[in-house]
């Protein structure tokens, strides 16, 4: 099991103020969280004003369930870049003995995994990966490409921690852009002030910078190092606790290596290059709530306008 | 460094860079990324190389330059050598 990163004393005291509040609802583990319903409320205004935004700027909304088809996970290259990171899930498989033994084991909190069988499914790691396969499946792009607002999903980190910022299951709402190269980098310059401007009109102070993913291992260095050198991955970053500011939103230009993993194909043949663009919605709602106070009554008219507006 | 390591630097290449090209045909001090390298190829290449010649990367080697051409492999190898040596 992975040690629980620990908080520092203002994300601790801030987690504390949320658990007080009614805003999160305990479950014992770090990182697992219910929600009350003010949070929920803020949730859903979120989920509102992104899926408008997308919606106004073309994008074909598609859905999906928040576990992937682990052969999925398999092509995607997830597990060389992020092994630590991922949740697969397992299930019984066995005759009445070992339904016996397990749950024997299991009620007295001692080791029952020798009984469960890795299944075909793993938990979202990302709320994009399912699109790939999904737009590959359709056929040769049309020119121009694709712009696909995933929406909200569930979306599993393994990695505990006493930050209340720092979740392992959270909803992303990924908007992912597939088609010809310099498309696909339009579409990331022109979303990155987009994005800016969303937080920007919700009151919060983001600033967009650089930066690179938590890769694993000592290669995962020079994937880090790439990724920083070349830019593909920008961040909008608001200060909520702790002696960094929290990414709300990060976006990831991944050139060909969706296109190659899952054979997506440009009108002309060539092979499609992807972006995509994750906002956490909990990051979001907590910023608020850092920024704005713990009562969405007193929340400034113009981003409870924003948020509730239909 | 003698042209032997050279060319032992373009077998790891063949097998782990998952180049276009045969890595022959490239000169020493081509781009391998312009050549199609990917950087989690070159994550491959950089631990097939620890193995091939017994050696580790330190942390400040562990960036995109390091493996960006045969030349660039090169002598990052040899300043490892140097550095086994004197200590």
């Amino acid at each position: 099991m992975a040690t629980p990163r620990p908080a520092t004393a203002d994300q601790a005291a801030f987690r504390e103020e949320l658990l007080q509040a009614g805003l999160l609802v305990e479950s014992g583990v770090d990182g697992i969280y219910g929600k009350g319903e003010r949070f929920e409320q803020a949730r859903l205004g979120i989920d509102a004003l992104l899926t408008r935004t997308a919606g106004a700027h073309g994008a074909e909304r598609l859905r999906f369930p928040p576990l992937l088809p682990r052969r999925h996970l398999e092509d995607s290259g997830y597990l060389s870049s992020f092994p630590h990171l991922v949740g697969t899930v397992f299930s019984f498989e066995g005759g009445e003995t070992e339904a016996k033994l397990q749950q024997e084991r299991a009620s007295a909190h001692e080791d029952w995994s020798e009984f469960q069988q890795m299944t075909d499914l793993a938990l979202m790691p990302a709320a994009c990966y399912p699109v790939y396969p999904a737009i590959a499946a359709r056929g040769r792009l049309a020119p121009g490409g694709v712009f696909v607002d995933a929406g909200g999903s569930w979306v599993f980190r393994h990695e505990p921690s006493g930050d209340p910022a720092r979740l392992q299951m959270f909803h992303q709402h990924e908007l992912v852009r597939i088609g010809e190269p310099e498309r696909v980098l339009e579409w990331r310059n022109e979303w990155a002030e987009r994005g800016l401007a969303i937080l920007r009109g919700l009151g919060l102070a983001a600033e967009l910078d650089r930066a690179s993913d938590p890769f694993f291992g000592r290669g995962g260095r020079i994937l880090a190092a790439s990724q920083r050198e070349q830019q593909l991955k920008l961040e909008l970053l608001v200060q909520i606790a702790g002696p960094e500011p929290t990414a709300l939103a990060s976006f990831n230009h991944h050139h060909d290596h969706f296109g190659i993993s899952f054979a997506i194909e440009l009108a002309d043949g060539g092979t499609a290059h992807t972006a995509c663009l994750g906002f956490g919605h909990e990051r979001i709602v907590l910023a608020l709530l850092r920024t704005h106070g713990l009562d969405l009554e007193t929340w400034p008219e113009a981003v409870r306008r924003e948020l509730w507006r239909d | 460094m003698t042209p032997v390591t050279r060319g032992e630097i373009r077998q790891v290449l063949r097998d782990n860079a998952r180049l276009p090209v045969d890595p022959e045909s490239l000169r020493d001090d081509a781009d391998l990324f312009q050549a199609g390298m990917s950087s989690h190829a070159s994550v491959n290449v950089m631990l097939a190389l620890e193995d091939a010649f017994d050696v580790e990367f330190p942390d400040r080697m562990l960036k995109r330059s390091v493996f960006e051409s045969i030349d660039g492999i090169a002598a990052a190898l040899q300043e490892l050598e140097m550095e086994a040596k004197a200590g």
